[in-house]
């Protein structure tokens, strides 16, 4: 009995093509990234003769045995269908942005932080009185909204002819500037860079120096950049303002571009060497006694190998001694005539 | 984690798109842009076109022609990153110098990142055959196979991009029956062939079926020619994983068979010096001065149940 079951299966078996794929190097298999990487060597003899059934058979091959390995994983029911649990993956892809870096803490709550302030909630909701009902705290339809008052009260000791409605828009206003203000500063403190100043901030005792430089950068802060604008007799010019950069024209005054243009060759002309007279007196002297020993030693010096080093070494000495510097080594050169 | 701005955006609307768009521990899928060069050939725009529906979901296609030289000038490629928000691209072009050819690349923080030239020697487009296509947006697996993805330091590095470019969302739990579709990456005699197939799932007799591979297109054979690779620097430096973004270890939990949950309790030695044992009147601990009080108490507890009778 047992044995026809066995066959009745290998029969079923045999139906259905097997899903084991042999390799001689496993795969890579990366289940998270759905990532198979097949190390093993190709064949190109094999490849070159049928490139589309290799490869087909290569997918085919690696995709079993990538399907295998997902098809072991946990897996879970969830509304009839069947998902498996993939893990995390494996290979380390770039990512698209740096890693997010953490804000800096203004300085409130540096502050905060060190006098140990915790932040308490408060509610969104708060009771109007007027309405008699709970309002958002801040918004539309806010609750205690002082800016829909048709009337205010003018304080006892207020001024009587003050626009007080003025007044508390413009307090308003200036709360929201500080704001904004301190804002800034915070980015501008926790920001590495130097930060650029605002023209001239004010200071507590200002130096005849700031007050000037104030003066000249209000003169110039209009919409012609100060070109308009009057001086005062006797005016100075402000110092310590820095330099500005100023450049030619582009056309006109041809006086000018010949004249630099006549420096420049000038300068070019005043390259050349100019003539050195011990030098050239020198070469006269030298020339001179070469025609002498030409005329008297004639034969002496074609034989001269043997003491030719010994001139060498002799003019050397020389050419340090009597005619200095770059002179030396042209004259140097005469001496075999010259060696007596 | 929210950016420090000067400007302030005007609106909301705004502020959440920047706030969508600043860096995250756990970062979106990757965005790929398809761009067409100055001229491209039929081969170069069907090729486009047939990447670009593979990577669907995941990609825009630029419309319009841009006259471009990645190799020469990235700047404006840059840009097109940057506003749209995409950190992938795939640019198609056709020259008389190179002909068909597709440049791959991809960036970090909005600047290249890698980026390599390939030249199409073939292609077959997905229209081309004559079967059923997989749905757009699955995710497909990736085959890789060929000694120089492992050994060569530019293939590897293609490998790396090809891996970034095609896989799709990552994602936690996949249906089975959904694994449709494999693109398949081959390295020989020099060249990169890349093959797409549509998965068949039959009957084995066990519970893992027998895969058979459906050709549906598109089929590329690719030639390496010129390559801009990160630095070795920069490259680590895009690798970089946030601390935060490894979940963190659950000790001393478990589960089991049935499903559940136990845990493992570390207790301190217990002190048998203070065990307390059967209670028994003759092992009863006493202060002798307290006997007297002690017994007129059991008096009276001894009362109360003869009431009760």
């Amino acid at each position: 009995m047992a044995n026809t079951i066995e066959n009745i299966l290998a029969e079923k078996g045999q139906k259905f093509k097997s899903i084991e794929v042999e390799k001689d190097l496993e795969l890579e298999i990366d289940e998270g990234n759905l990532l198979a990487v097949d190390t093993n060597p190709i064949d190109i003899k094999i490849f070159r003769t049928n490139k589309e059934k290799f490869l087909s058979e290569l997918a085919r091959d690696n995709t079993q045995l990538l399907l295998n390995r997902i098809w072991e994983l946990p897996t879970h029911r969830k509304e009839d269908v069947i998902l498996a649990k993939l893990p995390e993956p494996k290979t380390i892809i770039p990512r698209e942005k740096p890693v997010p870096k953490e804000k800096a803490a203004t300085k409130w709550e540096k502050y905060a932080a060190l006098k140990g302030i915790q932040k308490s909630k408060k509610s969104r909701m708060v009771w109007d009185e007027t309405h008699q009902e709970y309002r958002p705290r801040w918004g539309y339809k806010r609750a205690n909204d002082d800016t829909k008052d048709w009337l205010i009260e003018v304080p006892g000791n207020a001024d009587p002819y003050e626009d007080q409605f003025e007044k508390r828009l413009k307090a308003k206003k200036e709360r929201t500037a500080k704001n904004e203000l301190q804002r800034l500063c915070n980015i501008a403190r926790n920001s590495k860079g130097k930060v650029p100043g605002v023209g001239l901030t004010p200071t507590e005792a200002p130096s005849k120096d700031h007050v000037s430089k104030a003066l000249a950068l209000a003169k110039s802060s209009d919409a012609s950049l100060g070109k308009f604008t009057d001086k005062l007799p006797k005016e100075k010019a402000p110092k310590n303002m820095g330099k500005k950069r100023k450049f030619e024209p582009n056309t006109g005054q041809t006086k000018i571009e010949i004249g630099r243009q006549l420096d420049i060759l000038g300068s070019i002309h005043k390259k050349r060497p100019a003539i050195d007279v011990t030098k050239a007196t020198n070469k006269m002297i030298d020339a001179k006694q070469r025609g002498k020993n030409q005329k008297t030693k004639l034969p002496r010096q074609n034989k001269g190998r043997k003491s030719e080093k010994k001139t060498a070494k002799s003019t050397k000495k020389r050419g340090g001694g009597g005619m200095g510097g770059s002179g030396g080594k042209p004259a140097g050169r005469k001496p075999m005539g010259k060696r007596k | 984690m929210v950016l420090q701005r000067i400007i302030k955006p005007k609106n909301q609307r705004v502020k959440r798109v920047l706030e969508k768009r600043q860096p995250q521990v756990h970062e979106n899928t990757k965005q790929a842009m398809f761009i067409r060069g100055g001229h491209t050939s039929e081969t170069v725009t069907e090729a486009l076109k047939d990447l670009y529906s593979l990577k669907k979901t995941d990609s825009t296609m630029l419309q319009k022609k841009n006259i471009l030289r990645p190799f020469e000038d990235m700047t404006s490629l840059e840009f097109f990153s940057s506003k749209n928000d995409a950190s992938l691209f795939m640019f198609g072009s056709h020259q008389k110098k190179r002909p068909n050819n597709l440049v791959l690349g991809r960036f970090f923080d909005h600047h290249l990142l890698d980026m390599v030239e390939l030249g199409i020697d073939k292609f077959k487009s997905m229209a081309q055959f004559k079967c059923d296509k997989c749905a757009t947006g699955t995710k497909p697996c990736l085959l890789f196979s060929g000694e120089a993805f492992d050994t060569d330091h530019e293939y590897k590095r293609l490998k790396n991009m090809l891996i970034d470019f095609f896989r799709g969302p990552t994602v936690e739990n996949i249906r089975l029956a959904g694994l449709e579709h494999v693109l398949n990456f081959t390295v020989a005699d020099g060249k990169l062939y890349i093959r797409s197939y549509r998965i068949l799932l039959k009957k084995s007799g066990s519970r893992t079926p027998r895969i058979e591979l459906e050709e549906m297109g598109p089929s590329l054979d690719l030639t390496m020619r010129r390559t801009k690779l990160a630095s070795a620097d920069l490259y680590k430096t895009a690798r970089k994983q946030p601390k935060t973004a490894k979940p963190k270890k659950r000790k001393n939990i478990s589960k089991d068979v049935f499903g559940t949950r136990l845990g493992r309790i570390h207790m301190e030695k217990q002190d048998m010096t203070k065990l307390q044992t059967r209670k028994m009147k003759g092992l009863k601990r006493k202060p002798i001065a307290a006997e007297d009080d002690s017994e007129t108490g059991k008096k009276s507890k001894t009362s109360e149940p003869s009431d009760e009778n």
